[in-house]
C-alpha cells in the first residue's frame, strides 16, 4: 500500500512540478533541500493530497521538515488518511 | 469607504520633519492607543494588535540596550532575525538611537545554516558593523563566529524604563538604514538611504497612491527587500496607517491567509511581486475562501519584477467573485537606490497596455505600435514618475533618447541613495551627473514608462534579485564541472509569472550517471546556499559555451543557444 502511495506522489511530482516524467527520483531524494523544487510547490503538493487522498493536510504540516522526500510525503499520507 | 471624510495623508512630510524619528515621536505622543501594526503570527495563534505606545516602548528597549553597548548615532547594526515582532522593534530601536539598522535576509528551511552565518561574518567584516541583534535561536551560532562585535539576544532584553527617547540630533542627511540584497555580490552593495531621502520618498509616493487616513495596508512581504521594507513597513509607521503584517514563510505555505486578512481588516493596499498574482490565482481553492470579501481594496500594486498583463487578468478573473475589480490592479517600478518607487500606474485609471511590434523592437530597438497582422508584444505600463522624480531613457553614450526608443532607464529624484555604504567606487559607477543608471532597458510613451529588458546581469525570481555570478561560483566548485565554464541566466516562465533560473555547466565526463550526479550536486548546492532553486541544470560537453570577443562567457548568447536547443527538442 505505501509503495502505491509513494508511486502516486512520485508521478505527481515528476509530471506536475518537475515537469520531467523521466527524471530518476528516488524515495529519499531531498526535494527542497536538494533544489529540485521550491517551497512554493508545497502548496501544490497539499492540493494534490487533498484531491487524491481525500483529506487536507494541516497548513502547519506543510514544511520542509515534514515534506522533503517522496517517502516523507507518502508516510504522512499513510498516517493521516 | 466614504470619500468625504477621508483625507489624503501627508504629502507635506518632507518639509515638516527632519527625520523619521520626529514623525514616530509624534504618533507616540498624539495617538498612543491607535493600532500601528496587527501582527499575524504563523499557525493558529491569535492576531496581535500593537498600539503606537506599545510599539515604540518596545523599540526603546533596543535603543537603550544598544546605547549601553556603546552603539551611537550613525553606527551600523545588523539584524539577523526571523520575521517576528522583535524584528520590527529592533529596527525602530536602532533608528531611534540614530544608528543604522540593516536587516539580513532571513534563514529559510532549505539554506545551509553554516554558510548562512558565514555570510553574516563576511558582512560584519565588510561593513564595520558595531553590533548584531539576533533572534534567540541564532545567538550561539553568531557568537561562535568570533566576529568581534557584541551579539544582542532579542529574548534577553530588559524592560524599558521611562518614556522612549527619539534622538533629536538626527538630521535629514544622516543615514537612516541600509538595504542589502542577498548573495556574495549583493552583500557588497549596501544601499545607504538618508532620513531626508526616505521622508521624501514617503511624501512623493503617498501623493502618487493618494494615501488616505482610512487606508489599511496588508502585507506578507519580507522586510529585507525595498518593497516590504518601505511600502509595507516604514511608510505605514511614518504615515500613521495601520499595517497588517503576515510572515512570508506563513504566506508561502498558506497563501489564503493574506486574502482573509484583507477581508477581516478591510484592507485597501497591498504590494505584490508579479508571481504572486499567478500563485494566488492558481493555488487557492474556493473552499478556502468562504466568507472572504476583497471589495474594500483600493489597489493591488504589482512591483519588483517584470509585470505581465496576463498575470493581472488571471488574478482579476479568479477573484472577481470576491469583489476584485480590474481598476484595483496597479503597477509600480521601484528600486532600493531610489528608496523605493520611481513610477506608479493604475491608481486613477487602469494601467495602460501598449501593443508593440515584435519586429521593430528586436530589429530597430523601437517600441512602435503594432499594426494589424503584425506579431506583437504586450507591454504593461509602469505608470508615470511619482512627484519629484524624473525618468529619462539614455543611449550608450548616456544621451537622452526620444519617446518609444529603447535605452537604459535613468532616474533622478530627491529620494536617491546617499551611496553604496563604504563603496564610493560602486557609487561612482552607478551615478552619472546626478542620474542613477538603473541597468534596466525600457522606453517612454505618452509620459509612461515601460520596461523591456535588462542591461545588468541580474535575475529576478519572485521579486528577489539574484546575481548570476554568485550562482556560477557555486556550480564551479562542484567536482566534475569545468571551473569557469558555467553560466546562469533567467528564462521567462509564463505559468509561474516570473523568471526560472537555468544553469548550463560544461563537464568532462560523458557518462550519463556521472552527469546526473553532477547536476544533482549543482542543484543541491545552489538550493542550500542561495534563496533560489534552479529550474534546469543543463549539462553539456566541453566547448559548448559561447564567449565574447574579450573571452568572457556571454550570458545572453548562451541563453539564446539554450532556448534553441530546448525548444528544438520539445
Amino acid at each position: 500500500m505505501s509503495a502505491e502511495i509513494r508511486d502516486a506522489v512520485r508521478t505527481f511530482i515528476l509530471n506536475n512540478i518537475l515537469r520531467r516524467p523521466n527524471y530518476k527520483l528516488g524515495d529519499d531524494d531531498s526535494l527542497i533541500k536538494g533544489g529540485l523544487m521550491d517551497s512554493f510547490s508545497l502548496v501544490e503538493v497539499q492540493l494534490f493530497i487533498e484531491e487524491t487522498f481525500g483529506f487536507r493536510p494541516d497548513d502547519v504540516d506543510m514544511t520542509v521538515e515534514n515534506m522533503d522526500t517522496v517517502r516523507m510525503i507518502a508516510d504522512y499520507v499513510a498516517a493521516h488518511r | 469607504m466614504s470619500l468625504h471624510t477621508a483625507r489624503f495623508v501627508l504629502p507635506e512630510t518632507r518639509a515638516a520633519y527632519q527625520s523619521l524619528l520626529e514623525r514616530a515621536a509624534q504618533h507616540y505622543r498624539e495617538r498612543p492607543d491607535e493600532r500601528a501594526v496587527i501582527f499575524v503570527p504563523a499557525g493558529n495563534a491569535p492576531h496581535k494588535p500593537i498600539t503606537y505606545r506599545a510599539f515604540f516602548e518596545n523599540a526603546a528597549r533596543y535603543a537603550e540596550t544598544l546605547r549601553g553597548l556603546g552603539v551611537g548615532r550613525q553606527d551600523l547594526a545588523i539584524l539577523v532575525m526571523d520575521h517576528s515582532e522583535a524584528l520590527l522593534y529592533a529596527f525602530w530601536g536602532a533608528l531611534m538611537l540614530g544608528a543604522m539598522p540593516s536587516i539580513f535576509p532571513f534563514l529559510s528551511d532549505k539554506l545551509d545554516p553554516g554558510l548562512y552565518f558565514e555570510r553574516v561574518r563576511q558582512l560584519i567584516g565588510l561593513s564595520g558593523a558595531k553590533v548584531v541583534i539576533a533572534s534567540a535561536q541564532y545567538v550561539a551560532a553568531l557568537a561562535a563566529l568570533n566576529s568581534g562585535v557584541p551579539i544582542v539576544n532579542e529574548a534577553a532584553l530588559q524592560p524599558s524604563e521611562g518614556a522612549p527617547h527619539f534622538n533629536p540630533e538626527v538630521r535629514g542627511e544622516d543615514i537612516a538604514f541600509l538595504q542589502h540584497s542577498s548573495g556574495t555580490t549583493g552583500l557588497q552593495k549596501g544601499v545607504a538611504l538618508s532620513h531626508g531621502a526616505v521622508l521624501n520618498q514617503i511624501a512623493n509616493y503617498s501623493a502618487a497612491i493618494r494615501l488616505r487616513t482610512d487606508d489599511c495596508i496588508v502585507s506578507w512581504l519580507p522586510l529585507y527587500h525595498d518593497m516590504g521594507l518601505i511600502a509595507a513597513f516604514v511608510l505605514p509607521l511614518v504615515q500613521g496607517i495601520p499595517l497588517v503584517l503576515i510572515s512570508p514563510h506563513h504566506w508561502v505555505r498558506d497563501p489564503k491567509v493574506m486574502l482573509h486578512a484583507i477581508s477581516q481588516y478591510r484592507g485597501t493596499l497591498c504590494w505584490l511581486p508579479n508571481f504572486a498574482y499567478n500563485f494566488l490565482a492558481q493555488r487557492v481553492r474556493d473552499n478556502a475562501l468562504e466568507g472572504v470579501s476583497l471589495a474594500s481594496m483600493r489597489a493591488f500594486i504589482n512591483c519588483s519584477e517584470p509585470m505581465r498583463a496576463e498575470s493581472h487578468r488571471q488574478f482579476a478573473a479568479r477573484y472577481a467573485p470576491y469583489g476584485v475589480k480590474p481598476e484595483m490592479l496597479a503597477t509600480c517600478y521601484a528600486m532600493a537606490e531610489n528608496t523605493f518607487a520611481v513610477t506608479q500606474g493604475g491608481i486613477d485609471t487602469l494601467p495602460k497596455i501598449d501593443l508593440i511590434s515584435r519586429e521593430a523592437l528586436s530589429a530597430q530597438h523601437i517600441a512602435r505600435k503594432a499594426v494589424e497582422g503584425e506579431r506583437t508584444i504586450e507591454m504593461l505600463s509602469c505608470g508615470k514618475p511619482i512627484p519629484n522624480c524624473e525618468v529619462q531613457i539614455v543611449d550608450e553614450a548616456r544621451q537622452p533618447l526620444p519617446e518609444r526608443h529603447i535605452g537604459e532607464v535613468a532616474v533622478r529624484s530627491d529620494s536617491m541613495l546617499s551611496g553604496y555604504y563604504r563603496r564610493p567606487d560602486l557609487t561612482a559607477q552607478a551615478l552619472f551627473n546626478g542620474w542613477y543608471l538603473t541597468g534596466d532597458y525600457g522606453y517612454i510613451a505618452d509620459g509612461e514608462l515601460y520596461i523591456t529588458g535588462r542591461k545588468k546581469d541580474l535575475i529576478i525570481v519572485g521579486g528577489k534579485n539574484i546575481y548570476p555570478q554568485d550562482l556560477e561560483a557555486i556550480a564551479d566548485e562542484v567536482p566534475g564541472v569545468k571551473a569557469g565554464r558555467t553560466v546562469a541566466f533567467g528564462v521567462e516562465d509564463e505559468r509561474l509569472g516570473t523568471e526560472a533560473i537555468v544553469m548550463v555547466c560544461e563537464v568532462e565526463t560523458d557518462d550519463a550517471d556521472e552527469r546526473f550526479e553532477i547536476a544533482r550536486q549543482v542543484r543541491m548546492r545552489v538550493a542550500q546556499q542561495t534563496e533560489v532553486t534552479l529550474s534546469d541544470v543543463y549539462i553539456v560537453d566541453a566547448k559548448w559555451l559561447l564567449k565574447t570577443s574579450s573571452g568572457k562567457i556571454a550570458r545572453g548568447a548562451n541563453r539564446e543557444k539554450y532556448l534553441r536547443e530546448r525548444d528544438g527538442k520539445t
